[in-house]
């Protein structure tokens, strides 16, 4: 052994729940999701209002048939209408992006990459933008739906450039980046030709994210996504790692290259489309909190997977609740914490790992 | 495991990369692939480890053609140790080593203990037990060779590929890498550069010229000056150490080669 041992075993020590106990490993996870429960519980309560743990308590009990104490209807709303949905979004919302995040880095080998790297917030904010300027759907779809679809668009466009292709690292990387600029540029054109003022500032509003508008429908559309995202990216666990070493050395260890990147790509893909068309294209979160993930857990994805979600979940949580109280009644949109909180705390670990 | 290579081709757009190889390697054997810088050697590994398809012919191991096998299905017969084997990755060497049991585990599954049984015991093969909890970007360039052949050991293959292998080892590791390879029961195929180590420890040589295999047979009859000149660009002879083994002394640069 050479070189400095306590900088060493500060870093392997710490990454060393990853292999060695499956028990420490499944305690701490436990732990998180208590701090999660915790968090939503805090969340709910913080804002302008006077809400109580005990209304929530009782706002639950009612909706799941216990006999509790009827809440005044206005409380009664803004725990079970307003105030549970937005943090309940959030949480999936920052699962999804951070577990997006996590797998999109070990596909394309690129640690700078991100949920938004296939393009797909641009494909949404293009189709935000000709359902609420250009009426594209006559009515018919909300901005939501608008989103959704360019999402869809700008996805489907980029496979078919991908297709009989290998899939390989670098090539998704600039054809998603291709892809994201021409979106982006079809959106500054709409904007600026047909859009005024009010609409130009409520579509950047929501470009940059918020949580504001959150519904239960949305929640659920999330939960589904989430749900089916995070098995199948799971399922992905092993592959991931062997990715580590290349797509040669992947394939020599038994994993099918090509089938895993498409499933992956149109995972991620999917899971992302529905968080942008739910709250924007929140940033930040999706690129720091696999990294920060990594540097607590290890970067086996069979653990490294599950703490992102836990992570990305909370630390969404708590920024969005921070952008709803910290400039109160004014409400900043969330994506700009999530990099106020996220730089931050990435240049720590990027420290405390030497890099930086 | 008997690999059987019939007429293999494998091309690019631009030209073919390797050109009809027909190549037999008996259970056990344990051959060394030799030849210049782009003769095609890396290629014809990747083919026959099946990470990369043939555009013609057949590869098979133990009389099976392998076309149209899963990738896991070949990873539990072979295993490749790759040239460049850079990573961003911050994995502990011992969990690296633990990918070589990738193939036969559910993926829902970490490694459970007869793994960790095999992963110590390809640890302790390449001397690299102390160093298991180290991550990657803290080990050597020889370190993480080794580490890869540690990982292939523990797929416990029928048959290993390696690609230059000795690069990045000093001298003693070099050695103890061809004892080891030499020693054991698996098939091997190793692509290498040092002419004296292969012609000391394969039990034959295969030789690779633009994309071709232009002789096989044992290291005495495949290094010839004749070869060496036409195929390396070398002026070259060989003889015999104290020890009886094959050596090749280059005197410099061929003037006028073929």
């Amino acid at each position: 052994m050479s070189g400095s041992p306590a900088v060493r075993s500060g870093v392997s020590g710490v990454s060393g729940v990853s292999g060695v106990s499956g028990v420490s490993a499944a305690a701490l996870f436990l732990l998180g999701g208590a701090a999660l429960a915790g968090s939503a519980a805090v969340c709910v309560r913080v804002g302008s209002g006077d809400v109580g743990y005990a209304d929530l308590a009782a706002a639950l009990g009612r909706r799941l048939g216990l006999a509790a104490e009827p809440l005044p209807p206005l409380i009664d709303s803004l725990v079970w209408d307003l105030r549970l949905p937005r943090v309940l979004l959030a949480a999936l919302v920052g699962a999804s992006l951070a577990v997006c995040g996590a797998a999109l880095q070990a596909v394309t080998r690129n640690s700078l990459a991100d949920p938004y790297l296939l393009g797909v917030s641009s494909g949404a904010s293009a189709g935000a933008v000709a359902v609420a300027v250009l009426s594209v759907g006559a009515g018919s779809v909300g901005l939501a739906g608008g989103a959704f679809a360019g999402a869809l668009v700008s996805f489907g466009l980029l496979m078919l450039l991908l297709r009989r292709t290998g899939l390989d690292s670098s090539r998704i990387v600039l054809t998603g980046v291709v892809v994201g600029q021409l979106f982006t540029a079809l959106t500054s054109l709409v904007l600026m030709t047909s859009g005024d003022a009010d609409t130009t500032r409520a579509i950047t509003h929501w470009l940059l994210g918020s949580m504001a508008s959150a519904r239960w429908d949305a929640v659920a559309a999330c939960a589904v996504a989430g749900a089916v995202g995070a098995v199948v990216v799971q399922a992905c666990a092993p592959a991931l790692d062997g990715f580590s070493f290349g797509a040669d050395t992947a394939a020599s260890l038994g994993v099918d290259v090509r089938a895993t990147r498409l499933v992956l790509l149109v995972t991620t893909a999917l899971l992302t489309s529905t968080a942008v068309a739910s709250v924007g294209a929140i940033g930040f979160v999706g690129l720091i909190v696999p990294h920060g993930v990594r540097f607590l857990v290890g970067p086996l994805h069979r653990v490294l997977l599950p703490f992102t979600a836990l992570v990305g979940a909370i630390f969404l949580m708590w920024a969005d609740t921070l952008a709803r109280v910290a400039f109160s009644p004014q409400e900043v949109p969330v994506g700009v914490f999530t990099a106020l909180l996220g730089v931050p705390l990435f240049l720590l670990v990027l420290r405390r790992r030497g890099e930086l | 495991m008997r690999i059987t290579v019939e007429n293999l081709s494998w091309s690019v757009p631009g030209g073919d990369i390797v050109r009809n190889v027909d190549l037999e390697i008996g259970s056990g054997e344990t051959v060394g692939l030799i030849g210049p810088n782009g003769s095609g050697k890396s290629s014809l590994l990747r083919c026959v480890a099946g990470v990369r398809t043939a555009s013609a012919g057949t590869v098979r191991y133990d009389g099976r053609d392998i076309r149209g096998w899963s990738a896991r299905r070949i990873a539990r017969h072979t295993a490749f140790v790759e040239q460049a084997t850079e990573s961003e990755t911050d994995l502990r060497l011992g969990d690296v080593v633990a990918l070589g049991r990738m193939p036969f585990r559910s993926r829902w599954r970490g490694p459970d203990r007869a793994d960790r049984a095999i992963v110590d015991a390809a640890l302790a093969r390449l001397g690299l037990t102390g160093l298991r909890t180290r991550g990657w970007r803290t080990l050597s360039g020889g370190e993480r060779q080794r580490a890869h052949i540690a990982r292939a050991l523990a797929q416990q293959p029928r048959c290993i590929l390696l690609d230059e292998p000795t690069n990045h080892l000093d001298v003693r590791h070099q050695y103890e890498l061809m004892d080891l390879l030499a020693g054991t029961e698996q098939t091997v195929l190793v692509a290498l550069h040092d002419l004296s180590l292969a012609a000391r420890y394969c039990d034959r040589l295969v030789l690779m010229h633009r994309g071709s295999l232009v002789a096989s047979g044992p290291p005495r009859a495949v290094l010839t000056p004749g070869r060496l000149r036409d195929v390396f660009g070398i002026d070259a002879e060989t003889g015999h150490d104290g020890l009886g083994n094959l050596t090749v002394a280059c005197r410099g640069v061929a003037r006028d080669p073929a």
